[in-house]
């Protein structure tokens, strides 16, 4: 459909080459694609007119670096700008004061209020140490309650009993009452889901806030929501007022440009992030990791967190060192899967990586998926220790044993094998070199970007997915590792040939698109 | 009350927010004369209505070069505004027919807190007080409550609702539900599904799965494959309808929650690129704010002119 904001600079910006200072022509140019790429992330257009205007104050006349390209500098420029206004540090919750701490949740019909409530109290127990009490006061949404009693359930949280004879204020009197009297910590009120043009219901919400007097309005917001972000927020903000928000489904593919509306016109931090069906899949906002996804830069900032936090430290020295001395085996290869497997699988990897919605499909046709990844976990857990340690063992009869053992087939085992040598093949050529310092610097704490970025010619320490693959596929880190010998589970892909970094996926937001 | 009126009241109501919006539209058009300037902040107001720049353009575009004899008013640039926009949505204007199949089978898919539960409780309250035996599929077996959600809706308008345990398996709700329709010899079967966001490859293949089991059963089953899409929604709805198109075949759209502030926009975005049909709006929490989907009228609603 179209190119990548990072493409477009660059063809705006191509035959340039130059140095020095940029000038008014060349940030007018680039600051068109600019504006298209953030109306189509859903950036509100009013919010988008003013963010150029200060950008083009700041991109005229600024000094391109000296090993930096004029797109990438223009990048920067719009990215540090993007992550300034989304308020360059996450917020957190007020909830150490006096208990009860009362967080009011408010926000448009299906926005998942009821479900971020849930998450809220689960993430409240377990970062912040609280006891927490969840009241409904939905009577509008038919099994709204139900709802909220089934996730306070989950998240072992307190539940205020549910009665048909009261209205919502008084609900909302009664869940203060039982939280003081039963000493909770904090005290979350999901609320009805209302347009913010009802008058009646925004009253309602009013007099909610006026009684229980709330350390946090939080208005939930739906990451896929388009301009009319800015409506929603200022109508709640100035008939509720509201504290911070929350942008839910971040998980899905959106942009994400809604946050950015939203922040601008309340003044109010994003404080949390919906990323998933499950009750744990809320997190922290992260400025920096937003403002690259709407420029479309793709979410590798994240794909790499995550994998520096599933893959523990000492696994990874032990990892390194092994490949250090060019020894990969068996073990090691179920190592590898496990770990992919705490990524979130196959699904939570690539819903990471921009432009992937038709490998996706491709992946699923080709029945690979998580499922693939525990047949082959099952196949090297049907080896002797001895076939573990050294492959070569495995002839036909011991392949063919292996196979029934592990309720596959001999085909499925010979392609485990194949990967598995094409990947201590690697191993053992980067092995000596970079692999085990690199793999130190990524996995062993620390900026695991800069780690990845450090040594690369492009200074700008920016979230580029150009040059992290770069780096990626340059054989400093175990999954650029992953990415030569195929990534496991992936080996059946179609097409066959793996070649960036995590094997076989496309190398870019580019390839995922139609022009 | 007319969905266009709840439409055009709702849009009224936003008239002092941020955006220049269509209240933009309603100020240009206040003035004596266009010039290009005017058709430059209706170009804005197009993307303030969620349309896309590219459809925003393209119209724009085409009022531009357009050969206008002699000076243009508010009203004249406003109507043809509207001509342009009932334009690319006429082919959009198809209501949901129910086939000569017996049981129908209307299949409900989309991202989650779309609409889905309400609008199939709706659409099985507007089957039923038309006389035909409906019956409700609770596939959603994921969100919790989701299943009361929907027997509160059959209770209400006396449609039976098939479900199962949370956590099952949908497709084989599914199923279960589709035999027991054709046992009983139901008119139409609306199956929920759980809201899945599309680049989820396992929920996009459980999808899939719950439509290839229907057709075990019944090889044209489910005869509508209606995408259901929020009306807050703005450019990602372009990649949901792609992908779910890839996976589930969608035949058909309903956009919900049109009674806010939100213009739903998108849809001309959609019917350029992919000429499906849109059968329904949403503009209420009342059965009856389901209704029919008519271009002229949307699009006059859009830019602020009456219906007639």
């Amino acid at each position: 459909m179209f190119d990548s904001l990072k493409d477009k600079l660059q063809s705006v910006f191509s035959g340039l080459g130059k140095r020095g200072a940029l000038s008014e022509a060349d940030v007018d140019a680039a600051l068109r694609e600019v504006r298209l790429a953030l109306l189509d992330a859903d950036v509100a257009l009013p919010v988008v007119k003013n963010f150029m205007a200060s950008i083009r104050e700041q991109a005229v006349g600024a000094t391109v670096l000296k090993s930096v390209r004029p797109d990438q500098q223009v990048i920067k420029i719009v990215h540090d700008g993007l992550v300034a206004m989304l308020g360059g540090e996450a917020e957190e919750l007020k909830v150490d004061v006096t208990p009860p701490a009362v967080i009011l949740m408010a926000g448009l019909q299906g926005s998942g209020k009821t479900t971020t409530a849930g998450k809220l109290a689960l993430h409240l127990q377990n970062k912040h140490r609280k006891k927490v009490m969840l009241a409904s006061l939905d009577m509008t949404r038919p099994a709204a309650r139900e709802q909220l009693r089934a996730l306070g359930e989950q998240a072992a949280a307190g539940i205020l009993p549910e009665s048909d004879s009261e209205t919502p204020l008084q609900l909302a009197r009664r869940a203060l009452k039982m939280a003081q009297l039963k000493a909770y910590d904090v005290l979350v009120l999901d609320t009805a889901g209302r347009l913010s043009i009802d008058d009646a219901l925004m009253t309602e919400l009013r007099e909610i806030k006026k009684e229980t007097n709330p350390h946090e309005v939080l208005l939930v917001a739906d990451a896929l929501t388009g301009q009319d972000a800015v409506n929603t927020a200022k109508a709640f903000h100035d008939q509720v007022g509201v504290t911070g928000i929350v942008m839910t489904r971040l998980d899905g593919d959106a942009r994400g440009g809604a946050a950015l509306s939203m922040r601008q016109v309340t003044g109010c931090p994003v404080k949390l992030v919906g990323v998933g069906e499950k009750l744990d899949a809320l997190e922290g906002f992260d400025p920096k990791r937003l403002a690259g996804r709407i420029l479309d830069m793709g979410d590798v900032v994240a794909l790499v967190e995550k994998a520096a936090e599933s893959i523990a430290e000492e696994e990874a020295m032990r990892m390194a060192e092994r490949m250090a001395k060019g020894k990969f085996d068996m073990n090691d290869f179920l190592t590898q899967l496990r770990q992919l497997q705490k990524m979130g699988g196959l699904g939570g990897l690539l819903g990471m990586l921009p432009g992937i919605g038709k490998m996706q499909k491709q992946i699923a046709a080709a029945g690979i998926d998580d499922s693939m990844i525990k047949r082959q976990e099952a196949i090297i857990l049907s080896m002797t220790r001895k076939e573990r340690v050294s492959v070569g063992l495995l002839n036909a009869s011991r392949r063919k044993r292996i196979a029934a053992g592990s309720g596959t087939s001999v085909q499925e085992v010979n392609r485990l094998v194949k990967q598995y040598q094409d990947m201590a093949r690697m191993m053992k050529k980067m092995g000596s070199k970079a692999g085990a310092a690199g793999l130190k610097a990524l996995m062993g704490g620390g900026n695991p970007l800069a780690a990845a970025g450090e040594g690369g010619a492009d200074s700008a320490a920016l979230p580029d997915m150009a040059s992290l693959q770069q780096q990626l596929g340059s054989g400093s880190n175990p999954l650029a590792g992953l990415g030569r010998g195929g990534l496991p589970g992936l080996g059946g892909l179609p097409g066959g040939k793996v070649g960036g970094p995590l094997g076989g996926l496309p190398p870019g937001p580019r390839r995922g698109r139609k022009k | 009350m007319s969905w266009l009126k709840k439409l055009t009241s709702g849009l009224k109501k936003s008239s002092d927010a941020v955006t220049a919006s269509l209240s933009g539209i309603s100020g240009l058009f206040g003035k004596p004369k266009i010039d290009a300037g005017s058709i430059e902040e209706l170009e804005e107001a197009l993307i303030t209505a969620d349309l896309g720049v590219r459809a925003a353009t393209d119209i724009a575009d085409s009022l531009r070069s357009r050969k206008w004899s002699g000076p243009v008013d508010a009203d004249q640039l406003r109507a043809a505004l509207a001509e342009s926009l009932t334009e690319i949505l006429a082919d959009a204007e198809a209501p949901l027919e129910i086939s000569a199949a017996r049981p129908h089978v209307i299949l409900l898919a989309g991202v989650n807190g779309s609409g889905k539960t309400t609008t199939a409780g709706k659409l099985a309250a507007r089957y039923a007080g038309q006389g035909k035996k409906v019956i409700l599929a609770a596939a959603d077996t994921f969100r919790a409550a989701a299943i009361e959600q929907l027997d509160r809706w059959g209770a209400r308008s006396g449609v039976e609702v098939v479900a199962g345990e949370r956590g099952g398996d949908a497709a084989a709700l599914a199923y279960q539900a589709l035999e027991k329709a054709q046992r009983e010899q139901a008119d139409i079967l609306i199956i929920d599904t759980a809201g899945r966001l599309q680049n989820r490859a396992e929920l996009m293949e459980e999808l899939a799965k719950i439509i290839r089991v229907l057709g075990k059963l019944d090889a044209e089953a489910p005869h509508d494959r209606v995408l259901v899409l929020d009306g807050t929604v703005g450019q990602n709805a372009l990649a949901q309808l792609r992908i779910f198109q890839e996976i589930a075949g969608v035949t058909g759209l309903i956009i919900t929650k049109l009674d806010g502030s939100a213009k739903g926009g998108v849809v001309v975005a959609l019917a350029r690129e992919f000429g499906l049909p849109l059968h329904l709006v949403g503009v209420g929490e009342a059965a009856e704010d389901l209704q029919d989907f008519n271009a002229r009228d949307y699009a006059r609603a859009l830019v602020g002119l009456d219906p007639a």
